[in-house]
């Protein structure tokens, strides 16, 4: 396949095990950001072909995993409501809220539909002129062009039945929430490509600076995590840490200019909470006082839905790699896939899912 | 199949309708019409013609094969098949799964009311073809319309004997350590026909369903002498569930091969663009042998003569029960885990 296979190339990526193997003198510990990196990391077991000192660390680049419990709750009620079709991408139908998820709503009678572009709302909204249609605006800068274009088309077309339960979330305040944690292990990171691809690579070069970290922008295919484990182990060995672009095929330093103006007038910087990490200051985007009226929380009265976390769980630590699933005493007992806790069980990516599935298989 | 069985008449309009009304489920003279003139006129055989309230079926001694299923899908018709030739090969399969010759299958319809005759013939025609396919006779049924709106245009229930014409005991109980695992094609190919079909996804290449019967190949299986411990098609949950459910149940670690497991290029095109993984979704037309390992080559000759993609994919191994794994493209190996259940696409 064109444009994959390349990137999946076996001798290729020996080449850049064997390089990786051959520059590393100690241990280090990288976060790889996006889920979709975990995805391939996971997928294709390049964990087990990495040198054993190279510690790779899940960061919280998944909206699956780090989706507020509030916002789900919230997400459930608006879904529960008979005259609202609730649109919303594939996956998140399986996050748990506090009690339950989208498929259960759907189950119980709920329009819940699944959508592969925002854009098809605009359908949807157009063809149920009598119904409420509330798109589940999730995810990091990667779904927020999608999203935004959305919002400016349906206040052209002055669709009045159509609003967004919006959760947007932001990489670098995250990123800058794991390092100045005095807990912090993690001493570099794959930056996700494609939120860069949006936003170009500005951002990073002061976290890089003040924290003393490599940031290598990387893309998702195996032989991109290596090429980026590869300049990391180089920078944290050569005692440098820079912002460097291993994904050039896709992300310029300046980014998606077009795409950034667009959710410029959309959306506004706002403090977002973050499942398992807490309420992190301009770390999200909220739509802008322009655009209140698409805001489903405004439209509809959500305003008393609240979810505090579980409080034993230790989600947040394990995201940020400071401690492993076996150190929380809910792990395996309370909190399970089929009844996760938190953020690292929620998605089947996440550390927790992942040990959880080892351990059964060792111990069985 | 021969041709000249397809020059039936289309009765439509049906006495008149062109579509199901509640009066076609009513027990009278319109249910009447609809039975003889769709029913026993596509199905047409000898038992279906003493139109009693069963079948009588003679048997030779020996063990019998049973098994039942429901047909839910959503559109009716889709590249490849229909509700109909999913409903004759979905439980023509499940008894060849147990090694059994598919020999007499029941048919039972809920219409909702307003489906289309003309639906509804082309599905009866599909089991038709279907039936005489897989050598097998519809000799039995039932028909319900229920009211619009409480039905997805159609639902099929169709229950299946077949003869068991071995001693085998094949089942997951028997699988071994050491066996050879093969699949009998490649798969993902229902599920993303389906998936594109209802969903009006429009791909480069378009894809069909691989739906077919598969109790031809089983039997040359069987014939060959192969000592086969255990079958199963991967329907849903695609190869995923299925290993997962075996190497739970045996009590045993199934170690595959990513490279090895064949997909088709337009699939795995369309899996990479939704997120979907290919070995979760869902396949009528293919299934895993688990066989001694001294007959792996002989069965994949087998399988190979009825689908040259067929393949042998991995092997049975005595240790962490319930594992299956995967070594990947580059060397690595990872855990094939259970799909949750719902196929998702992912946001990233």
């Amino acid at each position: 396949m064109k444009y994959l296979d390349e990137y999946r190339d076996a001798p290729a990526c020996q080449r850049y095990l064997a390089a990786i193997a051959r520059i590393t003198t100690r241990p280090w510990t990288i976060m790889e950001v996006c889920g979709g990196q975990t995805h391939a990391i996971v997928r294709f077991g390049l964990q087990e072909l990495l040198p054993p000192h190279i510690e790779l660390v899940h960061g919280p680049g998944c909206p699956v995993c780090v989706t507020p419990l509030e916002i789900i709750d919230k997400a459930l009620a608006l879904a529960a409501r008979p005259e609202v079709i609730f649109c919303s991408f594939g996956d998140m139908l399986r996050v748990p809220g506090s009690r339950q998820d989208l498929q259960t709503v759907r189950g119980a009678g709920g329009d819940v539909r699944v959508v592969y572009s925002a854009l098809d709302c605009l359908h949807i909204a157009r063809e149920h002129p009598h119904k409420q249609i509330v798109f589940f605006a999730v995810g990091f800068e990667t779904t927020a062009p999608g999203n935004a274009l959305l919002v400016a088309r349906a206040a052209r077309e002055g669709l009045s039945n159509l609003s967004l339960l919006v959760s947007h979330v932001l990489v670098p305040p995250a990123i800058e929430a794991i390092l100045s944690s005095p807990q912090n292990r993690v001493q570099a990171f794959l930056a996700a490509g494609h939120v860069c691809a949006v936003m170009g690579t500005a951002a990073y070069q002061p976290l890089a600076a003040r924290y003393h970290a490599p940031l290598v922008v990387t893309g998702f295919e195996p032989l991109d995590i290596l090429q980026g484990l590869y300049m990391c182990v180089r920078q944290l060995e050569q005692g440098r840490a820079e912002v460097e672009n291993q994904y050039v095929r896709s992300v310029r330093a300046e980014g998606n200019p077009e795409a950034q103006a667009l959710i410029a007038s959309v959306f506004g910087v706002v403090t977002r909470q973050w499942r398992g990490m807490g309420e992190i200051p301009a770390s999200g985007w909220g739509l802008s006082p322009a655009y209140r009226a698409f805001d489903a929380e405004h439209r509809f009265d959500l305003a008393r839905v609240s979810a505090p976390e579980p409080a034993e769980c230790i989600s947040g630590q394990i995201l940020q790699g400071q401690k492993k699933p076996a150190e929380c005493p809910a792990f395996g007992l309370r909190c399970t896939p089929q009844h996760p806790l938190g953020a690292t069980m929620v998605s089947a990516e996440g550390t927790c899912a992942a040990y959880y599935q080892y351990r059964n298989c060792e111990s069985a | 199949m021969s041709e000249p069985m397809f020059k039936l008449n289309c009765p439509l309009p049906l006495a008149g309708h062109e579509r199901v009304l509640m009066a076609h489920g009513g027990g009278g003279r319109m249910m009447s019409v609809l039975i003889a003139q769709i029913f026993r006129q596509a199905f047409d055989n000898p038992e279906l013609e003493t139109r009693h309230d069963g079948a009588v079926l003679t048997l030779a001694p020996g063990r019998l094969a049973m098994s039942t299923d429901s047909y839910v899908i959503r559109p009716l018709v889709f590249p490849g098949g229909d509700i109909g030739t999913l409903a004759v090969n979905g439980t023509v399969n499940d008894l060849a799964m147990c090694g059994a010759r598919p020999l007499y299958l029941s048919a039972a319809f809920i219409l909702e009311e307003g489906l289309e005759i003309a639906t509804l013939w082309q599905v009866a025609l599909s089991m038709r073809q279907a039936a005489e396919r897989a050598g097998v006779r519809i000799v039995t049924g039932d028909t319900k319309v229920v009211e619009r709106g409480h039905g997805d245009g159609l639902y099929i229930n169709t229950t299946g004997i077949g003869r068991l014409e071995h001693a085998l005991r094949i089942a997951p109980a028997s699988v071994r350590p050491g066996d050879a695992v093969l699949i009998s094609g490649d798969v993902g190919r229902h599920g993303m026909a389906v998936l594109a079909a209802r969903e009006n996804l429009s791909f480069h290449s378009p894809i069909e369903s691989d739906c077919a019967p598969l109790a031809d190949t089983v039997m040359a299986l069987l014939q060959q002498g192969i000592e086969v411990h255990c079958l199963r098609d991967a329907t849903r949950g695609g190869l995923a569930a299925v290993l997962n459910e075996i190497a739970s149940d045996a009590g045993l670690r199934i170690d595959c091969d990513d490279a090895a497991i064949p997909v088709d290029r337009a699939v795995r095109e369309a899996c990479e663009l939704l997120g979907l993984d290919p070995l979760q979704v869902a396949n009528e037309g293919c299934f895993v042998a688990f066989v001694a390992q001294r007959h792996s080559d002989a069965a994949l000759a087998t399988l190979r003569s009825f689908n040259p993609r067929a393949a042998l994919i991995g092997a049975v191994l005595d240790a962490q029960p319930g594992l299956v794994t995967l070594s990947t493209e580059l060397g690595g190996r990872r855990i094939l885990d259970m799909p949750m259940g719902e196929l998702l696409p992912r946001i990233c």
